[in-house]
């Protein structure tokens, strides 16, 4: 073939344009840190970094499963509702076993295995109405959204549920334990991070995924089975929520109306500030992973200063949502 | 109606960031004529023209228009001076009905200081211009439910409704049927005698060397012949356009598995098959090493009787076998596991994901095979490597997104895709559809090369020509009926056409 010198300029000035896109959330994280780092000398501090990754852990580990949900095209407006409902159905249930099974141990186990079966059940409740029933995602999970919070409220009496004692004791070390100086919560957020990116890169089911966000109809004509890549993707969504929610009840031991909230709102702005579109397709669980612990940096500066009230952390995270949106248009 | 104006370019540059597509293009437009625009895909043909109708600006020449240099802004700019494109994917609002079409964002209005839309006058204007481009479906009907030739024509109404003295063409017969194309031809022929100007832009030659009274071939981005069509032959053309000698279109054609191998069993027997709405009662066989055509006009059920097959639609009866066995086909997948695969007419929106890489396409049908359990992006890798070989992909960079492949070579990945699992019987629906006429011929050499090697093919093709140079034998289809399957010596333009539309 004829060689091209000006084709070949253009496809490296391409790739690099890629490469800085893709890097443009690891940039936009190091400049917060030096920003928090100069406003505030407690922010650098190894204490500060821990517990910021520590509450990044449950919108991470949902933001995981979050992102599987927009790649293959869908949205999930539901799961700081689930996570509510799941916390709160959890503790009910222990509180009633623990005097029957006796063993606290054996209680929480088996409330740790329900809130992973929970998740599941609602995420399959959720795939099935979206691909047997046919309904816009953002229909359905609007729907469950109000369902799961009402059912919890009604459950908790519009008060708090609170796990007992004895099993408070036994369950706390999952959220407050650490390991090798690292605590649980971040090393279970590692896991499925990297867990996530092996299935969404190195499996059929990830391919899937990808494909049906890129084009549902080329997919479909390809021979995927699009209904059922789209369920398993509520699925596991349903069950990152699990996992985040068993990390989170021993983290105060109750679930109150007030549990989770705005939880989509931060996991959906965490997939999306790293980088995923949000019409499906493409995206990568490190941009995810870099997104959730980018707007856990934000909301740990405006604690640590004064400069925004840090009632306003939900703002700032829809502002940098629209934002990102916004940046994104013009790509592809 | 006032002249048409005159049109010359000169000198015309275009480049898209350092990637240059036009290299100094010279030429006028023959004005009140039609004017024939030839050259493979990538030539810029579509990038001149977008030029002329104000949706791209030069990057350098001029553009004259009655000897005054012009740069129009938009398109709305150009539509001022009469000059109109027709793109190949309609701009039509699909919900809106014609008439609201017609007048989209001209639209007439009335009382109060224009504030409501004067209706009456729109829908009498429409139903005149609808009336002169031979369209009969009524102007409140949506578009949504006309098929494709009839858009086509509220294109055209559109255009002449903006009074365009000049209307660019592209690929207008791509998805029409032999009937409508004629139709579109008499309307082209009426125009001209009103003193518009045509361009018609095409990679049919039989048709240009019917329509067109001037031809300009482009190659890489130059204006390289102008010539009236009567001085040129098909063959010329052709030439012209690749730039090198061309040689025969179609391959010579193997002899037919039907006629030689009596013992040989049909791979794929189709027995009454029923698509509800589409398709009646089909029965069909194909064995290996067939090349079997399906004919037929545009809605005659062809597309959704293999979509049937294929259960990617609902199918109401009828048996298939597959190599003697009786088979249930659900969906796809049953489809690809008993070895039937099916290459969609519609690349960008069935056939293949254009913001995907090429080896993610190549594989998708087959990806298990690259799962143990991980993916092996480097056995993909070198998947495509040996299908871009062996189907001639051309490509600078094997990494790049499918999109950024000429349309040919991304038909030859869609192709590529589809046989990627190996299949024993393949259905490709319109495999040439708008691919240039080099990479035209490659696929044709391919298609031969993999029946000989024991594949059967299903070809459903609007092009006669394609059908006949190229299929074992031809099934024709009407209104979802199965009227006849013609053998290679019944085979002529003729008899197709006679039995597609119920003439014979």
């Amino acid at each position: 073939m004829r060689p091209e010198p000006t084709k070949t300029t253009s496809i490296h000035a391409s790739q690099w344009l890629a490469k800085l896109q893709g890097t443009g959330p690891v940039i936009g994280l190091v400049v917060l840190c030096i920003v928090g780092t100069l406003l505030n000398s407690n922010f650098a501090t190894l204490d500060n970094i821990t517990n910021v990754l520590t509450r990044t852990a449950f919108i991470g580990i949902i933001a995981v499963g979050m992102c599987f949900v927009i790649v293959s095209g869908g949205i999930d407006l539901s799961v700081g509702s689930m996570a509510a409902l799941i916390a709160g159905s959890v503790i009910l249930c222990m509180n009633a076993l623990g005097p029957k099974i006796g063993s606290p141990v054996a209680t929480v186990a088996l409330g740790m295995v329900l809130a992973l079966v929970l998740g599941a059940a609602f995420g399959l409740a959720h795939g099935l109405l979206i691909t047997k029933g046919r309904i816009e995602p953002f229909i359905v999970t609007l729907g469950t959204l109000g369902i799961f919070r009402a059912y919890l409220t009604y459950f908790s009496n519009g008060g708090a549920i609170t796990l007992d004692n004895d099993l408070s004791d036994v369950y706390s070390p999952v959220y407050y334990g650490n390991l090798v100086g690292v605590p649980i919560p971040v090393w279970v957020f590692l896991v499925v991070a990297l867990l996530g990116g092996v299935i969404l890169n190195r499996t059929t089911f990830g391919r899937y995924v990808q494909a049906i966000g890129s084009n549902e109809q080329v997919a479909r004509y390809a021979a995927v089975d699009v209904d059922r890549v789209k369920v398993l993707t509520y699925v596991l969504l349903g069950v990152c929520v699990g996992i985040a929610t068993l990390l989170y009840v021993p983290r105060l031991g109750s679930a109150s109306p007030t549990t989770g909230i705005l939880w989509e709102l931060e996991a959906i702005a965490a997939v999306i500030v790293g980088g995923t579109a949000l019409k499906g397709g493409a995206g990568t669980i490190t941009g995810t992973v870099v997104g959730a612990v980018l707007l856990s940096v934000i909301s740990n500066i405006l604690n640590l200063t004064s400069i925004i009230s840090v009632y306003l952390n939900a703002a700032v995270q829809g502002i940098v949502i629209i934002a990102v949106a916004f940046m994104q248009r013009s790509r592809r | 109606m006032s002249a048409a104006p005159h049109i010359e370019f000169r000198g015309i540059t275009k480049s898209f960031g350092p990637v240059q597509v036009l290299h100094g293009v010279d030429f006028a437009l023959p004005t009140g004529q039609v004017l024939g625009l030839l050259g493979e895909n990538g030539a810029g043909k579509s990038t001149l023209m977008k030029i002329l109708a104000g949706f791209e600006g030069a990057s350098g020449g001029s553009l004259l228009i009655n000897g005054q240099p012009q740069a129009f802004s938009s398109s709305r700019d150009a539509g001022q001076q009469g000059i109109v494109l027709i793109h190949q994917e309609f701009s039509l609002a699909e919900d809106l009905t014609i008439a609201q079409n017609l007048f989209l964002g001209h639209e007439k209005k009335r009382g109060w200081g224009g504030l409501l839309l004067d209706d009456v006058t729109m829908h009498t204007e429409a139903q005149a211009v609808v009336a002169q481009v031979g369209l009969t479906a009524d102007v409140n009907t949506r578009v949504k439910d006309l098929i494709v030739a009839e858009k086509q024509l509220v294109e055209i109404a559109r255009a002449l409704l903006r009074k365009a003295r000049v209307l660019i063409m592209d690929e207008p017969t791509a998805t029409l049927t032999p009937i409508e194309t004629e139709r579109l031809f008499g309307l082209m022929r009426q125009l001209k005698s009103e003193g518009v100007t045509l361009v018609y832009i095409s990679h049919k030659l039989d048709e240009v060397e019917r329509v067109t009274d001037q031809v300009v071939v482009m190659r890489d981005g130059r204006c390289v012949a102008q010539q009236s069509t009567v001085s040129l032959s098909r063959r010329q053309m052709a030439n012209l356009m690749v730039g090198r000698e061309l040689a025969d279109l179609y391959p010579p054609k193997s002899t037919s598995p039907a006629d030689t191998a009596s013992g040989m069993a049909p791979v794929l027997r189709v027995k009454d098959l029923c698509v509800p709405g589409w398709a009646q009662d089909i029965s069909f066989e194909v064995r290996p090493g067939e090349i079997l055509g399906f004919a037929g006009l545009v809605g005659a059920g062809r597309t959704e009787l293999f979509e049937g097959l294929m259960g990617l639609r609902p199918c109401s009866a009828g048996t298939v076998e597959m190599q003697g066995q009786r088979q249930t086909i659900r969906n796809p997948r049953d489809a690809v596991r008993l070895g039937l695969t099916y290459l969609s007419e519609d690349r960008k929106g069935k056939g293949l994901h254009v913001n995907f890489g090429l080896q993610e396409n190549l594989t998708l049908m087959a990806l298990e095979r690259y799962a143990s359990p991980w993916l092996q992006p480097a056995l993909e890798h070198q998947a495509l490597v040996q299908a871009a070989e062996e189907f001639g992909i051309r490509t600078g960079n094997l990494r790049g997104k499918a999109s950024s492949l000429s349309g040919g070579n991304q038909q030859k990945v869609a192709l590529a895709k589809v046989l990627h699992p190996a299949p024993k019987v393949v259905v490709l629906d319109e495999p040439t559809r708008g691919v240039d006429v080099g990479a035209k011929r490659d696929i044709y050499l391919l298609i031969q090369k993999l029946a000989s090697q024991g594949l059967a093919v299903v070809i459903i093709s609007s092009e006669l020509m394609e059908l006949i140079g190229l299929c074992h034998r031809v099934a024709v289809m009407r209104a979802g009926r199965l009227q006849t399957v013609l053998t290679s010596q019944q085979l002529t333009e003729e008899e197709l056409i006679a039995h597609a539309t119920g003439t014979h």
